[in-house]
């Protein structure tokens, strides 16, 4: 049956087609002809930001949680270049996304016209591929294939810009092309697998390094099987906590900046190093020419230009890293290791972790457990970037892949509060905490008032030093404690401003009972504030400085 | 380029690399994008449809550093790109164009 359509109508069923049932964003005159259209849609429900940039980190929350792509919607001009650091953040941390802004009339392209800004040049390295539509009949071929380069290989955003008259063009319609999936992943070749299982059977002192990438391709069971059958230390990324349960005995925790000592120093005594959809990013290796300096590499990731690029692997084995590991895993003998187990304990017990105030919640270690402990591995776990990023890495027993939501590679202060809204939408039944802090927070605030006309399950905790925690801290130790333009000499009443946004709070500073108060914020359904005073002049320690080697720790 | 400067090339090391991909209005600044965000200095930039129009061929002269494996592996992922060869600094390519460059 032929159909009479608008680029904006194909546009919204082609994403009913895909599955979409969620979509943030906020619109404006060059993306009403698909808000008009939405407004007719029965399977997609629109959620509304407070901010372009919001809407993007939302569906990244979506994304995130869930492993397949979101959409965010944004108007012209303003509204796409809002969106750009929420897409610049998904693109560092291979996040997939489908962003659709609107765009002026293609007549009017090019002519400084009102909310015109060229998104598509904007938007190039930015995302991992972009279009700009230039009719509608494009669309039926474009918004497939966006969702396809989003999910395939390793994920990433697309961008499409629509312009207004594309969205009203009319055009018939006898097929729909099929949604856009995720190609098939490449086969593994057999070659590299024995020479990787070699190695793996040879090395006397091996570490297994995990990173996102085994979290996007779901390869965590199967990282844990080869840990535990050749008997690996495994160290996570940032972006690969949860792969393994940090509580497993094989585990070492994160490595890099902020690792524990006993962690950095296994990698410098390691003869070989398994680095499985990780790409050795500078806050995970230090200076690089002394990272794990008596080590061999094996190198497995979906991204080919990440072989080779930062360090040079022994054997670099492009692939999705679940089907290298399951070919991997028959060739690995089983291996007690018990001489080079023996040694990381000793490093373990000798360099050891130490995590201060736990019983007091009122530390920032203290809160991170008090809060762990009111809940279980259900909850899904949202950060924010600086100080309290760190601690929540170094303190918090994440178990399960997706559990965790940090802004890793881009570092955008204004990431948790939005993506904790939109891993909410994904997973309604979950409780969702969110860990913040006083400047962060404030990058996003608006984005409360959504958490409460959505009634997100979101409980936001706020550290609050009143200063750029981590700026603070980098000025304090290395700039002569010359700290300048990092403390906050005004700030809001964060329990009275999360109120009148209409949510509920707690402030845990003067509170009787801190852990009654937080056990009941976490318990009670719908969003929350949690407020708590943190001393600035605490460090995230230890600390490798930047651009040192990794086993140049300070502090503690 | 006259003789010397051709010299000066030779020296500084230079690459060609021939780059066939989809011809639409936004794949010029995908493939130059990559080189100047790192800082990568293109030399010189050839452009042309071939075929049927639907495809078309670009020729950059480009500086031969270390970084520009890890640039090809870059440039062979991008969408739009289909195949990456890489040539030496002598290829015919420029220098049949050099008539069209004196001062």
């Amino acid at each position: 049956m032929t159909e009479t359509l608008t680029g904006a109508q194909i546009t919204v069923r082609l994403l009913e087609r895909q599955g979409i049932r969620t979509i943030t964003g906020i619109p404006g005159g060059a993306i009403l002809p698909i808000y008009d259209a939405l407004s007719a849609s029965s399977r997609i429900r629109h959620v509304l930001a407070r901010h372009e940039q919001g809407a993007g980190f939302m569906a990244q929350g979506m994304a995130r949680v869930s492993g397949q792509p979101a959409v965010c919607l944004a108007s012209s001009g303003p509204g796409a270049t809002n969106l750009l650091t929420a897409l610049a953040d998904a693109k560092l941390d291979s996040i997939p996304l489908v962003a659709i802004t609107g765009q002026v009339p293609r007549a009017m392209i090019g002519t400084d016209a009102f909310q015109e800004v060229d998104t598509y040049g904007l938007s190039v390295p930015v995302t991992k591929h972009n279009f700009l539509a230039s009719s509608a009949d494009e669309l039926l071929e474009i918004i497939p294939r966006a969702f396809r380069i989003a999910a395939s290989g390793r994920p990433g955003p697309v961008l499409v810009d629509i312009p207004k008259d594309v969205q009203n063009q009319a055009i018939d319609i006898a097929e729909w092309p099929a949604p856009g999936c995720p190609d098939p992943v490449p086969a593994v070749a057999p070659g590299p697998i024995a020479e990787a299982a070699a190695l793996i059977n040879a090395a006397a002192r091996p570490i297994l390094y995990l990173g996102g990438g085994v979290i996007h391709s779901g390869a965590a069971g199967t990282a844990l099987q080869l840990a535990e059958q050749a008997s690996l230390p495994t160290v996570m990324t940032l972006m690969g906590l949860g792969a393994l349960p940090v509580d497993h005995p094989l585990s070492l925790g994160m490595l890099g900046m902020h690792a524990a000592r006993y962690t950095n120093l296994a990698l410098d005594e390691c003869d070989l190093l398994i680095a499985v959809g990780a790409r050795f990013d500078d806050r995970a290796t230090g200076k690089v020419t002394h990272f794990c300096p008596q080590a061999k590499v094996i190198h497995i990731d979906i991204d080919p230009a990440e072989l080779d690029k930062i360090k040079t692997a022994r054997v670099g084995i492009a692939g999705d890293v679940a089907k290298v590991l399951a070919a991997l895993l028959p060739a690995v003998r089983p291996t007690p290791r018990t001489a080079w187990l023996e040694r990381v304990e000793s490093l373990k017990a000798r360099f050891p972790r130490r995590l201060t105030h736990l019983d007091n919640p009122l530390s920032h270690f203290g809160l991170i457990r008090c809060i762990a402990a009111c809940l279980d591995d259900q909850a899904i776990i949202a950060t924010d970037v600086g100080q309290h990023q760190m601690w929540v890495a170094q303190a918090y027993p994440l178990r399960r892949p997706r559990q965790w939501l940090t802004s890793g590679g881009l570092g955008t202060m204004g990431f948790g509060l939005p993506a904790a809204i939109g891993a909410a939408l994904a997973e309604p039944e979950r409780t969702v905490v969110c860990f913040t802090g006083d400047g962060s927070i404030l990058m996003n605030i608006q984005e409360l008032i959504t958490a409460a006309e959505e009634k997100a399950n979101i409980k936001v905790v706020l550290m609050d030093n009143a200063s750029l925690g981590l700026v603070h801290q980098q000025q304090a130790l290395f700039y002569g404690k010359r700290i300048y333009a990092s403390r906050f000499h005004a700030a809001p009443d964060f329990a009275g401003l999360a109120r009148a946004c209409g949510i509920k709070a707690v402030d845990l500073d003067h509170h009787p009972n801190p852990c009654a108060g937080l056990l009941d914020a976490i318990n009670a359904r719908g969003p929350w504030l949690i407020h708590a005073s943190i001393d600035a002049n605490e460090m995230v320690y230890p600390m490798v400085p930047p651009g040192a080697a990794n086993r140049e720790m300070i502090g503690h | 380029m006259n003789a010397t400067n051709r010299n000066e090339i030779l020296a500084l090391r230079r690459a060609i690399l021939e780059i066939d991909v989809n011809n639409h209005p936004g794949v010029m600044s995908h493939v130059v994008g990559l080189f100047s965000r790192r800082a990568f200095n293109v030399e010189g930039i050839l452009c042309m449809p071939v075929g049927g129009g639907s495809h078309s061929r670009i020729w950059l002269l480009v500086n031969e550093d270390g970084r520009l494996a890890q640039l090809i592996r870059q440039l062979e992922k991008l969408e739009d790109v289909q195949t990456v060869r890489r040539h030496g600094a002598n290829h015919a390519v420029f220098e049949r164009l050099e008539d069209f460059f004196k001062a």
